[in-house]
């Protein structure tokens, strides 16, 4: 089948020294910076990507070395889940659930190594997703002309708001900044200067890596500065790992649950918008509805650990389907991970399996390899990353500060860019306070530029005809999607936030409060 | 308060970026949407979105107290000079400086964040650098 030679050139590719070697770095980096409170798979990958970039390494390996990381990242969420009871990230949230009641009754090695099996399933059937997935995806989208991809575009930003934010006119202005901050520049098709009030540092426009790090990163060492959480979260007693492999009575009680996880979590990533956080909810309500008939969930079910890093990790491959197959992201980390393939000169949709099938191919490759490292790496020395927790923030957060420079630095060299990013990470700071996402800020900075040249194609192939946007049939469809997805989270989105918030523990959301209320 | 302000502030900035867009000079070779209807579009969909945040507040965040707003605001002081400086100093130097700083400032006990800022730059140097060949600010000592 033209599948399977077209995955063989993939590994082709995928194996090299160099390849494998960056795939290893990328999942040991990775994990520790999901294990790492306060550091997720957006932030870590946003630091990295300036260092790859400048690090001169070519579309293929950078993005091996870029999606190693992320799915490192997802495995290593639940590290710091299970054993101090605050997630390591957003998605990892509701392993605490039961994770944390595992490791209290000194099960936790037992608990790391179920649930690193279960987050390589996830992982990797939701990688076969991806393979039998995108290629549909791709017959679909190649029927778009520019008018049905200024309609895909509005639908990316309508849903991407979605369950995540409680707040869609938030979301909108998000948006609006992003797109806003895009069109500063000289105008691609006439050369005019626009929004630059003449400064020569703003004709070639705001590179979106500087706003990346600086609204991802810097605003996170701002938030640590605000409340002055300088201290470990782990002290040495409170790690007691015991027993690391799961019993085979425990795993063959799991199997069932990993493997509908599974599906679940692959298509809330499929989806756009929610990304693995709904993945991981959205299993373990499914599990715990159906196999919970002792009440056992939530006080350390070992299905109740298995089905949400099965979900989160199935929802994570699933996230990269639209994202490859349409450009149009599922999620804040695949929305950065397009930041990569765009600075590469390599524009995603449906013609990238066709100009870049070693791209797409040898990332594949690359996912499948990455699952087994990250497997290797997680069952046997998932005791080294406990020790990372110890890290202190007050010597982790100047690190991650400095990196952030030294990675803006080595792509332009500029003090400009460098005190722009800064100015992003106050932004930064404003805006989670205020309760506002920063994931469509990054994607409209990003797409606005597309976003612009579709509409302007479309309008001028029918002559100034504002009405070809909502003419075809599949573009009136996109439309509706876009207008549903925007205003069912009104309704909806908040009530399955408040029961998210409410089923975690008392601990809060890496993403924006974790240190908040902790000395 | 604090949701009215920024809704207010969101409109300032549409009603401003919307003038900005006017601004822009018509090139005689433009197609037919020519580069300022985008532009335009952005600016009412961001008043709009401002509007109805400033009329439908959500509760008010948690703002720090006064002394925690002056440590970050010397925060981003200190990164500034530091973007500004880092050609002079050199990176080592000013990244020594700057990690201290911050170290410090996170609760590290004077030696320590010393110890700290040195250890973070020279290894980012060795590891950035030396190892991975990448170029940083070369400054009068060359490092």
């Amino acid at each position: 089948m033209d599948m399977f030679s077209n995955l063989y050139d993939g590994f082709a590719i995928a194996i090299t020294w160099q390849n494998l070697l960056l795939a290893l770095v990328g999942c040991f980096l990775g994990t520790i910076i999901g294990a790492l409170p306060g550091l997720g798979p957006s932030n870590g990958v946003a630091i990295l990507i300036p260092l790859a970039f400048s690090l001169g390494l070519g579309p293929t390996p950078a993005m091996i070395l870029l999606t190693s990381v992320y799915y490192g990242a997802m495995y290593g969420g639940r590290i710091s889940s299970i054993l101090l009871n605050i997630p390591g990230d957003e998605p990892a949230m509701m392993t605490c659930l039961d994770g944390y009641p595992m490791a209290r009754k000194g099960l936790a090695g037992e608990a790391l190594s179920l649930s690193g099996i279960a987050s390589f399933v996830g992982a990797f059937l939701a990688t076969w997703g991806l393979i039998f997935l995108a290629p549909q995806l791709v017959q679909f989208a190649l029927l778009f002309g520019p008018a049905e991809y200024f309609a895909l575009f509005a639908l990316a930003f309508a849903t991407l708001g979605g369950v995540s934010s409680t707040n869609q006119a938030k979301s909108a202005f998000a948006a609006m900044l992003g797109l806003g901050l895009a069109m500063i520049g000289v105008d691609q098709q006439t050369g005019t200067p626009r929004l630059t009030f003449g400064d020569v540092h703003l004709y070639d426009g705001i590179d979106f890596l500087v706003a990346i790090v600086g609204l991802f990163a810097l605003s996170e060492v701002f938030i640590f500065l605000e409340h002055r959480h300088g201290k470990a979260d782990a002290d040495d007693t409170a790690v007691k790992v015991g027993r690391l492999t799961p019993s085979w009575a425990t795993l063959k009680t799991c199997t069932p649950s990993i493997l509908r996880s599974s599906c679940l979590g692959f298509l809330a990533g499929v989806l756009p918008g929610a990304g693995a956080s709904l993945g991981s909810f959205i299993s373990y309500t499914v599990e715990k509805r159906l196999v919970d008939r002792d009440g056992t969930f939530g006080t350390g079910d070992p299905r109740g650990v298995a089905a949400p890093e099965a979900g989160n990790n199935a929802a994570a491959g699933g996230a990269l389907v639209p994202m490859l197959a349409l450009g149009v992201p599922g999620s804040g980390t695949t929305a950065v991970l397009l930041a990569v393939l765009l600075s590469l000169n390599i524009t995603p949709g449906p013609l990238l399996f066709n100009h870049n099938p070693d791209v797409v191919w040898g990332l594949i490759a690359a996912l499948f390899i990455a699952n087994f490292v990250l497997l290797a790496l997680n069952i046997p020395l998932v005791g080294l990353f406990t020790r990372v927790l110890m890290v202190p923030p007050r010597i982790l957060m100047p690190f991650v500060a400095m990196v952030s420079f030294v990675g803006i630095y080595g792509i332009s060299g500029s003090a400009f860019d460098l005190q722009m990013m800064v100015g992003f990470g106050i932004l930064g700071w404003v805006l989670r306070k205020l309760d506002v996402p920063l994931v469509p800020i990054i994607l409209g900075t990003l797409l606005g530029n597309m976003m612009e040249n579709n509409l302007r194609r479309a309008i001028s192939i029918s002559n100034g005809d504002w009405w070809v946007l909502i003419q075809s049939p599949l573009a009136i469809g996109l439309w509706i999607v876009a207008i549903v997805g925007f205003v069912l989270p009104i309704f909806v989105g908040r009530l399955v936030k408040a029961r998210m918030r409410s089923r975690a523990p008392a601990s809060e959301w890496a993403a924006d409060e974790a240190p908040a209320d902790r000395p | 308060m604090s949701d009215r302000i920024f809704g207010a502030v969101g409109v300032l900035l549409a009603v401003f970026y919307g003038w900005a867009a006017l601004q822009t000079e018509e090139s005689f070779l433009s197609d037919i949407v020519g580069p300022k209807a985008f532009p335009l579009i952005i600016a009412s969909i961001l008043g709009l979105s401002s509007l109805i945040i400033f009329a439908f507040p959500d509760a008010k965040p948690k703002w720090p107290s006064l002394p925690r707003l002056v440590e970050l605001f010397a925060a981003v002081v200190v990164l500034m000079l530091y973007a500004e400086f880092l050609d002079e100093a050199g990176f080592v130097f000013a990244t020594a400086l700057a990690a201290t700083y911050l170290s410090w400032r996170l609760g590290s006990p004077p030696v320590q964040a010393v110890i700290a800022g040195v250890a973070i730059a020279v290894s980012i140097y060795v590891v950035f650098h030396l190892v991975l060949g990448l170029s940083l600010a070369r400054g009068p000592f060359g490092f």
